[in-house]
């Protein structure tokens, strides 16, 4: 299994390990993934009152590729919008990553990480109606 | 201290092993013009007599390991043709339009493909398959097995000693149930021959598959022992001009069949002081590494050979615990199961839970690994779970005392 070489670093030095307090109103978080499947991801996001995401924090239980695709995931969420952040395709991870074909289900579960930590902020009181949120 | 010019320690011998040297070195003289190349069945001519006798010298020496009759002994490709030669050869003769005793077969769930996949086809075919389910150590339960005998029951397949676990079975015990039942007896000894004693005058084993590899002899290479008394038949599964009693035609690779008697004669000589050697440094690597919190031995240490140790470290992905001990050479699951995204069969039939088989690493040592390599890889063990604990969620939730299996994962 030859790993590409931002797979290998992102391995070595995985950005923003760590958590946030799940209860927290400004955080949102995702957890998805099984331990059957042998991938579980928790993605935390901080956000701030006018919808931008400030900080984000994951953990990762999977290959090299998914904590490659999950710590990827929180540099680019940080300084988007909800809405931004939730259009991130799994394709442009997977690209970024050179992910061979039998590794890209790793950056899909990475894209639903993203959008469950929003659903989770989006469903908490007083967050529907974040500016960002066109719908 | 990781270094890209240096190799990863090697730690697969269940893999594959290097060629002895002293193997190599007795093959590479039957292979050039100045060598004996000649045709071992050449009757008329000293090329063929000399290669002969060399063929028939390692049939001695193969045989002499399992104390078996040389005639008994049948040169394949490896053990997976003789696999396939002994279960296939055995179900088309006793079911087949000959005798028609029966169509039904019992096996393990925990065999090598090479059976498995040997018992899927004979199922296309119409026979009738068992598969046991192991206990969760992965011993095969002789009770179970003796309540699936039926009066059509024609062969049991059962594995001498498992490739992913070490645990060893007792083929003694089992050959006495079916010798009583008049069924045929057949076992893989790929991971066993070399390192666990086998005497075939009192084990009532029928069939008996080895491997060459497996005890640092060359790939491509292996044997199928078949009993002469009571006389066991075979179907043959390769035609041609009848080599080896009719049995598995093809020109008898010398080279190969050298290097195979000369593997096992080194084998016969040295068991004893390599399955110390091994013990022990199996021993170290588990002392270095079990009190690292929610490990767990996969098998049985007690009924397994010390050179396979398979271990899981809950929590942590086996394939990102590969990654990270990058200067070692290991297999998460068997070898030949490495390009399915599919956790262990072997561990999920021990009942393992889908975790503990995604976390399992299979360190397998042999003659050349010293202390030293079994130091580096406790030592970067250790590093490497610590920092995969650290980015895991899952030990996290275990830490807050989460009790996973009542969690619902949104699985995609």
């Amino acid at each position: 299994m030859a790993y590409s070489e931002k797979v290998l670093d992102h391995y070595e030095n995985p950005r923003n390990v760590g958590t946030m307090e799940k209860d927290d109103p400004s955080v949102g978080t995702g957890m998805v993934g099984a331990p059957a499947c042998g991938d579980v991801m928790r993605l935390q996001i901080k956000v701030s009152d006018d919808g931008i995401i400030e900080e984000a924090r994951f953990k990762t239980y999977g290959c090299g590729s998914a904590i490659a695709s999950s710590s990827l995931l929180t540099e680019w969420v940080k300084g988007k919008t909800l809405e931004e952040a939730g259009q991130i395709k799994n394709t442009d991870l997977a690209e970024e990553l050179a992910l061979p074909p039998v590794k890209i289900h790793c950056s899909v579960l990475a894209e639903d990480a993203i959008k469950a930590a929003i659903e989770d902020f989006r469903g908490k009181a007083g967050n529907t109606d974040d500016p960002g949120n066109a719908a | 201290m990781t270094s890209s010019n240096r190799r990863p320690i090697y730690m697969d011998y269940a893999a594959t092993t290097p060629m002895d040297p002293r193997v190599a070195k007795k093959m590479v003289q039957f292979l050039t013009p100045d060598g004996e190349f000649g045709n071992p069945a050449s009757r008329s001519h000293a090329y063929g007599w000399t290669a002969e006798a060399a063929v028939e010298e390692a049939r001695k020496q193969v045989a002499a390991l399992v104390n078996a009759n040389p005639k008994e002994i049948i040169w394949t490709s490896g053990a997976t043709e003789s696999d396939n030669l002994a279960i296939k050869g055995v179900a088309h003769f006793y079911g087949g339009k000959n005798t028609k005793k029966g169509k039904h077969i019992i096996t393990s769930k925990i065999e090598h493909k090479a059976v498995l996949d040997t018992c899927r086809q004979l199922e296309r075919e119409g026979y009738d398959l068992t598969y046991l389910d192991p206990e969760p150590t992965g011993l095969i339960d002789l009770g179970k097995l003796e309540a699936a005998m039926r009066d059509d029951t024609i062969l049991v397949s059962i594995m001498h000693v498992n490739n992913e676990l070490g645990v060893i079975q007792d083929i003694g015990a089992i050959g006495e149930l079916t010798r009583a039942r008049g069924i045929v007896f057949h076992v893989d000894a790929a991971q066993s021959a070399g390192k666990v004693d086998i005497d075939l005058s009192v084990v009532k084993v029928d069939l008996m598959s080895f491997s060459a590899h497996k005890i640092y002899g060359p790939k491509g290479m292996g044997a199928l022992y078949v009993r002469r008394k009571p006389r066991i038949r075979l179907e043959a599964q390769t035609h041609g001009g009848g080599h080896e009693r009719g049995m598995r035609s093809g020109t008898l690779a010398t080279h190969q069949i050298v290097g195979m008697g000369e593997a096992f004669r080194i084998a016969q000589e040295d068991r004893v002081k390599d399955q110390a050697h091994v013990a022990a440094l199996r021993d170290r690597l588990y002392a270095g590494v079990k009190d690292l919190e929610e490990v767990y031995v996969n098998g049985d240490m007690t009924q397994s050979v010390p050179n396979i140790f398979n271990i899981s470290f809950n929590y942590v992905e086996g394939e990102s615990l590969i990654m990270s001990l990058k200067d070692l050479a290991v297999s998460s699951g068997s070898a030949c199961t490495s390009a399915s995204l599919e956790p262990s069969y072997v561990l999920r039939a021990l009942g393992r839970n889908d975790e503990l088989a995604h976390s399992s690493i299979r360190f397998s040592i042999g003659r050349f690994t010293t202390e030293e390599d079994i130091d580096y890889a406790i030592a970067h063990v250790r590093e490497a779970i610590k920092k995969l604990r650290a980015l895991s969620p899952l030990w996290d939730m275990y830490k807050e005392g989460i009790d996973l299996s009542q969690v619902k994962w949104a699985a995609h």
